[in-house]
């Protein structure tokens, strides 16, 4: 099995992406076919853009086994108060700063629990949020 | 599928010196120096030219058909690519340099920007008419077609199923002068005269087809110098049918995507730039795009391996050229309707053998996984001195059995430096010592456990 662990720093857009591919570039190397390769890369580049523009740090863990890919996001930071209202597409809490930069249109979650297989999420207000893709092959 | 893929790009050992440059700058890390020289993979291979480019030694060449090839054929044809109008300073009109064909030995010349008019015509049409996956990719450049085989095979679905120009141009230009001659079309030859080492490729290992309609490849280094002459002697103007400015835009980076009538269109130029933003296509980060065409040389085919003069320098030229060209087309309605049924790619074009995966999904990421190991295990400098362009590269190596852990210059350095205290240690233990002898031993010791950056030995 591949397990592997990447830190994400927040506010960090220089690196931001950084992640997702070198996670892309596991899954290429191993023969994952196209059509799931796909739904991992947006699912983990979603989270790892949350990471940056609205935690203040967190990592991002990630398992190959022969028959499922597991993508965990953990943060430390602000929690989401209202997972339902998180979950509606367009709604985002994101500063001016980084929607002047196309980011932070309100898809993110929502495209995580379209694209993965299993999604689960939980988070507590003023310490940090945790969220697990599973993807099966 | 095996059969013997053809490479043009090939090493002359003689000159070769063994040195990183090309090694480093591959796009797919296909070169590796073994015994001082370089050698190609050749399944990862793009016959893209950039080692051509960047070898100070000269050691790097493509292979092309000469001149003299042409006289196998009864008729042989002249292909220029358009890039050929911009090589020789102070000419700025097609009409002196194809005169210049004629002298050269060809019985005919038929300007691939032709081809490429109609090539054009041919994918608007299916863009207008047909349901594809988008962005549809541009199959003109043929290192970008074979690059996506070998690093993005997921995209070969979105590759346009058209020949390129060149294909286009061969099959016309000797139907139509058999048709016009009463011969033999067996007797017709169409040789291109190119800027490019992948076209030769293209010819000898056509991808998307059984057999290439070109019957030869010439260098427009090889033709360059005589041509240089015949146009200062000046020329007879010609009859000939003339390509509009539409297709010979095409040697220019956005020139097919304008000719295409694309507003949604994606332009690249560059190797490296070309891998980012297919990688970011792969990634579904271009949600909007409807066309993509990527070429491997910056600036386009006006930066080819094979030409003479500056890219940049030839890319004002050929703008002046252009300036001066028609945007009339000479060919007839039927020409272009009939090219969106018959100048299709008539195989799919496959994914590469070096992206075939062995073994189960266990066996692979047990294979993953000493990979990453013996990965972890190496400086991670990138340095090439063991021949391999990454740690990672060598790590794969190691790994295949192709590479020692000894062949990283570092490792070495470490392990000698541990035989070294080895035999310190050895040396004394077999001798009778003063205490002096014994302090120095251990002064000598301290010191090279010190050297070996802290890694102790057992």
């Amino acid at each position: 099995m591949i397990k592997e662990t990447y830190p994400v720093k927040a506010d960090d857009m220089t690196c931001a992406g950084d992640v997702s591919a070198r996670i892309k570039r596991h899954m290429k190397r191993l023969g994952i076919p196209s059509s799931i390769m796909r739904r991992v890369s947006v699912c983990t580049y979603e989270a790892e853009i949350n990471l940056v523009i609205h935690s203040d740090g967190g990592q991002i863990d990630f398992e190959i086994s022969e028959d499922r890919i597991l993508v965990r996001a953990r943060d430390v930071g602000p929690g989401i108060p209202d997972i339902d209202k998180a979950m509606t597409e367009g709604w985002s809490t994101a500063s001016n700063e980084v929607r002047n930069m196309g980011f932070g249109a309100g898809m993110g979650l929502p495209n995580m629990k379209r694209n993965a297989d299993e999604f689960a999420i939980s988070s507590v207000v003023g310490e940090g949020t945790d969220i697990s893709m599973i993807f099966h092959i | 599928m095996q059969e013997t893929y053809y490479h043009s790009v090939r090493l002359d050992k003689d000159k070769c010196k063994g040195c990183t440059t090309c090694l480093k700058r591959c796009p797919t890390e296909a070169i590796r120096i073994r015994n001082n020289k370089a050698t190609i993979l050749p399944e990862r291979c793009i016959d893209c030219g950039e080692c051509i480019k960047v070898c100070e030694s000269h050691a790097k060449v493509a292979v092309t058909d000469p001149l003299d090839s042409i006289r196998r054929f009864k008729y042989p044809i002249a292909l220029p690519a358009p890039t050929l109008y911009a090589q020789f300073q102070g000419v700025h009109q097609p009409e002196p340099i194809i005169a210049s064909l004629f002298r050269l030995g060809f019985v005919d010349v038929f300007e691939v920007a032709r081809g490429a008019e109609i090539v054009s015509y041919a994918i608007s049409r299916a863009m207008r008419e047909e349901d594809r996956p988008k962005p549809v990719i541009s199959s003109a450049c043929p290192a970008i077609v074979r690059l996506i085989q070998v690093n993005f095979p997921a995209l070969l679905d979105n590759v346009i199923d058209f020949v390129s120009p060149m294909e286009a141009a061969a099959k016309i230009a000797k139907e139509e002068y058999a048709q016009k001659h009463g011969v033999d079309i067996a007797d017709v030859g169409a040789f291109f005269i190119t800027p490019c080492a992948a076209k030769m490729t293209a010819v000898r290992s056509p991808a998307g087809l059984t057999k290439s309609y070109v019957d030869g490849v010439i260098a427009i280094k090889d033709v360059y110098t005589q041509m240089r002459v015949f146009l200062k002697e000046g020329f007879t103007p010609l009859e000939i049918d003339r390509a509009s400015v539409v297709g010979i835009k095409w040697a220019v980076p956005g020139g097919e995507a304008e000719a295409v009538g694309i507003k949604s269109a994606l332009c690249v130029d560059g190797i490296e730039n070309v891998m980012n933003v297919l990688e970011a296509i792969e990634n579904a980060r271009f949600r909007n795009l409807t066309y993509f065409e990527g070429l491997a040389c910056v600036n386009g085919c006006l930066g080819g391996p094979l030409t003479v003069e500056n890219s940049f320098v030839a890319k004002n030229r050929l703008r002046s050229v252009m300036n001066r060209t028609t945007l009339k087309t000479v060919q007839r309605r039927e020409v272009f309707e009939d090219a969106v049924h018959t100048l299709r790619l008539t195989q799919e074009i496959e994914p590469s053998d070096a992206m075939q995966l062995v073994g189960t999904m266990k066996q692979r990421i047990e294979r993953e996984e000493r990979i990453e190991r013996l990965t972890q295990g190496l400086p991670g400098y990138d340095c090439g001195s063991c021949g391999a362009p990454t740690c990672r590269a060598l790590a794969e190596d190691i790994e295949s059995g192709f590479a020692n852990e000894l062949n990283c210059v570092f490792r070495l350095n470490d392990r000698i430096n541990s035989l070294a205290a080895e035999m310190v240690t050895l040396g004394a233990s077999t001798r009778f010592n003063t205490l002096q002898d014994t302090e120095r031993l251990r002064e000598m010791q301290e010191k090279l456990r010190c050297d070996d950056d802290g890694e102790g030995d057992e």
